[in-house]
């Protein structure tokens, strides 16, 4: 390559650098006015102007959210419901995973067809029966009513026997020639071997059912059952036209997510690669 | 192996109950139960088999002439035109321009493009509907800016799809992103140098080299979208409120009302059985076309 080929090659490089940063910039941009909005007073939200700082910043709409609202039965409810599906759903998925790892026995082939079927199936369809036998059970507007139609991620089950299947046989003969249960193998051998899938996937199950819309609406009609992702734009007709405070209200949804986000980044990240069948 | 069998399929068979449980209750049950109200002309409060009445094909061959149907089915349709292929190439565009960064400046950058996708949906609809606020919404400015006249967006039937398919792609194109860097990182870099060392240009490079290369994770990023976008709901319902609901069906969004609304679990079903052929029908052609691709890297 020629000097001069090579400036130019670095010239249009550093152009397409820039654009990108600057692409990024205004891609967040939307979220950050949300939040910058959600600090200003209503008058000062509606000025025909573009204020990127807040000329008074106020958490009084935070205040009016966290007293005036039900937003704290909504977190509650988000919480104890996220935490529910993530916890049931690993750790079924874990021992179903574990079992087509590293067991023969009949009836493997049909369970593998039940996996992928439920791949297939799109939830959204199930909507109507899920809520007939919600309804039968009694279980509308409960927290157990919330859950149980959000169990059904059977690719926690698909990564988990990919890397269970990855480690090495060696481990598995040693333990078996020392007499070691099946339940030590798993809790001794696997489990450790693979808390970092663990984390990764219950992270993210924890994002999708905090982000699950659909169904916790249908489950739930009593505004102190919503979770918080209903809760925020059911109830807002009761907010007028408060455009400050709807947004105050919705950072108080979206910031656990967030938040989870930027600390476990790196790990969000294999996760929801892993979970589209690509190795991270 | 030493141990015997027996004791293996016992073991196995404890392991996987807690899981058989579940998707049996929740997955198989309500599946056969999807197909079997499909057939029946009952409501969905009280529904049990005294209400229910056999109607055959009933609920089925009323679908053509449904008018809310048609809607529904071919607002699907323009949304998923609108989403799959434009947010596959957005996304591919930023991927590419990621991956010429390093270090901290990637990993913020890839950050602010993936942060959306991370939020619940109504944090989202929250967000654009005061940005794009027709009185107050900031990207009013620069429709004045541009001379273009200020538009209720979400209120107009024209922009409602293509704003809801605009928010959609900023919303969800983070998860395509992801996968284009897994995928170009998995290029290795001595084709590059070898390009390199042949003069090749930048364009060049990326058609000959990158594109066919990329070409399996392009093909899965289209399936996914292609997938996740039949099954559209949240956004449309929420951007929708105080508009024109009807106007802007889409196919989940009216089994709900058929269901939830109208009280009619029969032909609500009947509708989700054919969305449920859809994204099956859309899932095993998708699948194939994945293997030939693969078969021909």
């Amino acid at each position: 390559m020629t000097p001069d080929t090579t400036r130019r090659y670095n010239i249009a490089g550093g152009i397409i650098t820039i654009i990108t940063v600057i692409a990024a910039l205004i891609w967040a941009f939307p979220i950050y006015w949300g939040i910058v909005s959600s600090f200003k007073l209503e008058d000062e939200v509606v000025r025909p102007y573009i204020e990127l700082w807040p000329e008074n910043p106020t958490l009084r709409h935070y205040w009016f959210a966290l007293t005036q609202t039900q937003i704290g039965s909504w977190y509650l409810n988000s919480v104890v419901t996220a935490l529910g599906v993530t916890v049931l759903t690993v750790s079924t998925s874990l021992l179903a995973g574990y079992a087509l790892s590293q067991l023969r026995f009949p009836g493997r082939r049909p369970l593998w067809w039940l996996i992928l079927a439920s791949f297939m199936v799109p939830t959204q369809v199930l909507i109507i029966n899920h809520f007939v036998l919600i309804a039968n059970m009694g279980l509308l507007n409960t927290w157990a009513g919330i859950i149980l139609p959000q169990l059904i991620h059977p690719v926690v089950i698909i990564v988990y026997k990919q890397f269970f299947d990855q480690v090495p046989r060696e481990f598995r003969e040693a333990a078996v020639m020392d007499n070691a249960s099946e339940f030590r193998i798993l809790t001794k051998v696997y489990i450790p071997m693979n808390w970092g899938v663990t984390t990764a996937l219950s992270i993210v199950t924890f994002i999708w059912a905090w982000n699950a819309f659909l169904w916790p609406f249908l489950a739930v009609t009593r505004t102190e059952m919503m979770t918080i992702t209903v809760g925020i734009t059911q109830v807002s007709d009761a907010f007028g036209v408060y455009y400050a405070r709807q947004l105050a209200s919705a950072v108080l949804a979206g910031f656990p997510v967030a938040l989870a986000y930027l600390l476990f980044q790196r790990r969000v990240t294999q996760a929801i690669t892993l979970s589209a069948g690509i190795k991270g | 192996m030493i141990r015997n069998t027996k004791n293996d399929t016992l073991i196995a068979y404890v392991l996987i109950a807690p899981f058989l449980v579940i998707y049996g209750l929740i997955f198989v049950y309500p599946t056969i139960n999807m197909f079997i109200l499909s057939f029946q002309d009952a409501p969905l409060i009280s529904f049990g088999p005294q209400s229910a009445e056999w109607t055959g094909l009933d609920n089925y061959t009323r679908l053509p002439d449904d008018r809310r149907f048609g809607t529904a089915f071919w607002n699907t349709a323009y949304f998923v035109l609108l989403t799959v292929i434009p947010g596959t190439l957005v996304a591919l565009a930023i991927a590419l321009g990621i991956t010429r960064l390093s270090g901290r400046i990637q990993s913020l950058v890839l950050a602010l493009f993936f942060l959306p996708y991370i939020l619940p949906v109504s944090v989202v609809y929250r967000i654009w509907d005061w940005t794009l606020n027709f009185q107050f919404g900031i990207a009013m400015h620069l429709f004045d800016a541009l001379g273009i006249d200020r538009i209720p967006i979400f209120k107009t039937s024209t922009w409602f799809m293509p704003a809801v398919a605009f928010v959609t792609i900023w919303w969800t194109c983070g998860f395509s992103i992801l996968l284009f860097l897994a995928g170009l990182r998995a290029i290795p870099v001595e084709f590059y140098e070898a390009a390199e060392l042949d003069n090749a240009g930048r364009w060049t490079v990326f058609r000959k080299l990158t594109w066919p290369l990329l070409w399996p994770v392009t093909a899965l990023v289209l399936t996914i979208q292609l997938i996740l976008q039949l099954k559209i709901f949240d956004q449309v319902y929420l951007f929708t409120t105080g508009g024109r609901p009807n106007d802007n069906l889409v196919m989940v969004y009216y089994i709900y009302q058929r269901a939830f609304q109208n009280d009619d679990g029969g032909r609500a079903a009947a509708i989700a059985v054919v969305l449920f052929v859809m994204v099956i029908v859309v899932s095993v052609l998708n699948f194939q076309l994945l293997r030939l691709a693969e078969r021909k890297t």
